[in-house]
């Protein structure tokens, strides 16, 4: 299996530059996904990589060798569309053997491939229908199957699971997380769900708006984001976002702004020391918000009036006002919060991110 | 009335007057001419003064030589038409479905035939395939060949009005089959190039039996048409010479309007229709056999 490496590749539709020269690597084996907000070009980059599209600019290659001129069956790929992109004319077998037939595969080992992986996901008693006679979650698993049988070394997905109901896709979610584990192949997979990207992904490249931001682990996305963006696609209640000034006082460096005054982490502070006083922009998760006085709770205090309260069953999400800004806070709740009321909560100074407030980089 | 039977009753209300205009419009001059297929029925005659004859005009047509010679051109003709109609149209759309500059003036100029009166196709090609001044001639002439007798051969006559016919009509096929082809779910066939499928690989799997419908429709209501292809025919060739050309419709225009003879002809026009019906029949019972099989296999497969 190769590894797969783009190159200053560009992407342009008439004149209008949808992808500015980037660079990105697939390793191989690898699990990647290409998640971003819709509209942010990781269609273009998969469909490049499979050969659908022409690159302006730019090389892919598999190893050494450049692929950007070979047709797309000259590069050993499989792929999943996201409207599944069944034949609506051949029977199910037909469909997922289709690629084995074209090659002259012997009838007898294409009957054993597709008896298999239709074991494998389910659907072999629909082996004889026709696209048209299924549903939704079972169409998805024919794709998937079709891609299987063809034991290309690289598998590609658009979405594969975003037409499917939401207790569908969790389900299916699961089956690939497991799935991808025993298949030792280049995985690329695309989606605009967060959620998707942490559960799949060995690694993950965040896009918007034609640019590469981030790329690394689930853990490393949510820990450590080098942007504002990034910070505020990952991770589900979204991250809330302050306009603060920097303040020294007491020789630790405090957020000011319209209705808090937090301590910020010390580490922090002294890389932050030449930039005192300036204004940047604070990041907290819904998450590191603790009630006042709770076990475990530390750092700066902040009152917060509670103007809508979901309750989730274990959690809580609480939408708050703090000066004329609202607040996400989420709340292990074992009662219900009235709205109205105002809360002391303790934000941790290892939980404050910092924003360069014009170039939105995490400081 | 209950509400129930009202209710049962609101859409053939609806129906109604479509299916009076229907039965104005249409059956009344089919019954008309089943009617008067039945009499001797002279054009200075009212109808009603016409003798009946009973099934004697379908009788003495079965062993009329001109009327089967008739039959024999037009069968000729249509097949030759349409096969080769349907596969250069067709062919033509798989060509041009692509966006490469130029394609959209080429397709424009390949419609235009298609909306010229029959009468002025027909009188065009006459003077192209006139003996002595006919570009084809001329051509033929200038390359040092020798001339071809293009109308005036009884064999050369039949292949000139299918070559005039084929130019009148293709484009037709290659709109039908470009905008079938332009309609294909654009993924099932990105779908079959990763799988591996060449150019002429996808044509064949996928984009062909995909249009079939299309295609299916399409190649009847040129067939049904071309069996009543007249104007053009008319004025190449009036039939001629001899009977070479004479295609049924011609043979029916001239029974009523020479041979003043309007039962021989309207007992001609419901063998035609007979045929076409046939035609339409077989097609509509090919495609149930052909699903009612699918449905078998599936059902066997999935009882198994
Ligand atoms: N064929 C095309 N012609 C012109 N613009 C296109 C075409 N395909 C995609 N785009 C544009 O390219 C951008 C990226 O599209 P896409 O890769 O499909 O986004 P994503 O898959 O991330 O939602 C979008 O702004 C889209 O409008
Ligand atoms: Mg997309």
């Amino acid at each position: 299996m190769p590894r797969i490496r783009f190159e200053s590749v560009e992407k342009c539709y008439g004149s209008v530059q949808v992808l500015p020269p980037f660079d990105l690597t697939f390793e191989d084996g690898e699990f990647t996904v290409l998640v971003g907000p819709s509209g942010c070009g990781k269609s273009t980059t998969l469909r490049m990589l499979a050969g659908l599209e022409d690159l302006t600019s730019g090389e892919i290659w598999f190893d050494d060798t450049p692929i950007s001129h070979l047709e797309p069956k000259d590069r050993d790929i499989a792929m999943v569309f996201q409207d599944y992109a069944l034949y609506p004319h051949m029977n199910i077998a037909r469909n997922m053997s289709f690629a084995l037939r074209l090659q002259k595969v012997p009838k007898k080992v294409i009957d054993e491939k597709v008896a298999r992986v239709a074991e494998m996901l389910g659907i072999q008693d629909l082996l004889a229908r026709k696209p048209g006679e299924l549903s939704g979650g079972q169409r998805q698993r024919v794709a998937m199957g079709r891609a299987l049988v063809r034991d290309a070394a690289t598998f590609l997905f658009d979405e594969p699971l975003s037409n499917l109901d939401a207790k569908l896709r969790g389900k299916m979610r699961t089956e690939l997380a497991e799935m991808r584990n025993s298949l030792d192949k280049n995985m690329v997979y695309v989606t605009h769900d967060q959620v998707e990207a942490m559960t799949l992904g060995d690694r993950i490249v965040v896009m918007a708006n034609g640019l590469v931001q981030q790329e690394g682990s689930a853990e490393d996305l949510f820990k450590t984001p080098a942007n504002r963006f990034v910070a505020g696609f990952i991770g589900s209640p979204t991250m809330n976002f302050l306009d603060a000034d920097l303040v020294e006082a007491d020789g630790r460096l405090f957020a000011r702004g319209d209705g808090f005054d937090l301590a910020l982490a010390d580490d922090l502070a002294r890389r932050l020391d030449k930039a005192a006083r300036r204004r940047v922009i604070i990041g907290i998760r819904p998450s590191c918000f603790r009630p006042a006085g709770a076990e475990g709770a530390a750092g700066s205090t902040i009152d917060l009036g509670v103007k809508v309260s979901e309750y989730l069953g274990a959690q809580s999400i609480l939408v708050t006002t703090c000066g004329a800004r609202d607040l996400l806070v989420e709340l292990e709740s074992s009662s219900r919060v009235d709205r109205g009321k105002v809360m002391t909560f303790a934000v941790a100074p290892q939980d404050i991110m910092v924003f360069d407030n014009e170039t939105e980089v995490r400081l | 009335m209950t509400s129930a039977g009202m209710k049962r009753m609101t859409p053939y209300m609806f129906l109604a007057p479509a299916a009076a205009i229907m039965a104005v419009g249409l059956l009344y001059p089919i019954g008309y001419m089943v009617y008067a297929s039945f009499l001797d029925w002279n054009p200075s005659q009212l109808i009603s003064e016409a003798e009946g004859v009973g099934l004697r005009n379908y009788a003495s047509l079965l062993g009329d030589a001109s009327f089967l010679e008739s039959t024999a051109v037009t069968l000729k003709f249509s097949t030759i038409v349409v096969v080769t109609e349907m596969v250069v149209g067709v062919g033509l759309a798989l060509l041009l479905d692509r966006n490469i500059r130029g394609v959209s003036v080429l397709r424009t100029i390949f419609i235009l035939p298609m909306m010229i009166a029959p009468i002025v196709v027909g009188l065009m090609w006459r003077y192209m395939y006139h003996p002595s001044v006919g570009i084809f001639n001329q051509t033929l002439k200038g390359w040092g060949l020798e001339p071809v007798p293009w109308l005036s051969d009884a064999d050369w006559a039949l292949a000139s009005i299918i070559i005039a016919d084929i130019w009148q009509w293709t484009p037709f096929i290659f709109i039908l089959a470009l905008a079938a082809l332009q309609s294909l779910p654009r993924s099932a066939l990105e779908a079959a190039r990763i799988d591996g499928a060449s150019g002429w690989q996808q044509i064949v799997h996928i984009k062909l039996p995909l249009m079939m419908p299309v295609l299916v429709v399409t190649g009847l209501l040129r067939l049904i048409d071309s069996f009543k292809v007249l104007e053009v025919i008319l004025v190449m060739t009036n039939g001629g010479p001899g009977l070479s050309t004479e295609i049924l419709s011609l043979r029916i225009a001239r029974t009523a309007s020479e041979f003043r003879e309007l039962g021989v002809a309207a007992a001609m026009s419901n063998y035609l229709l007979l045929i076409l019906l046939a035609l339409t029949v077989i097609m509509f019972v090919y495609n149930k056999v052909v699903d009612a099989r699918e449905a078998a296999v599936r059902q066997a497969a999935e009882e198994a």
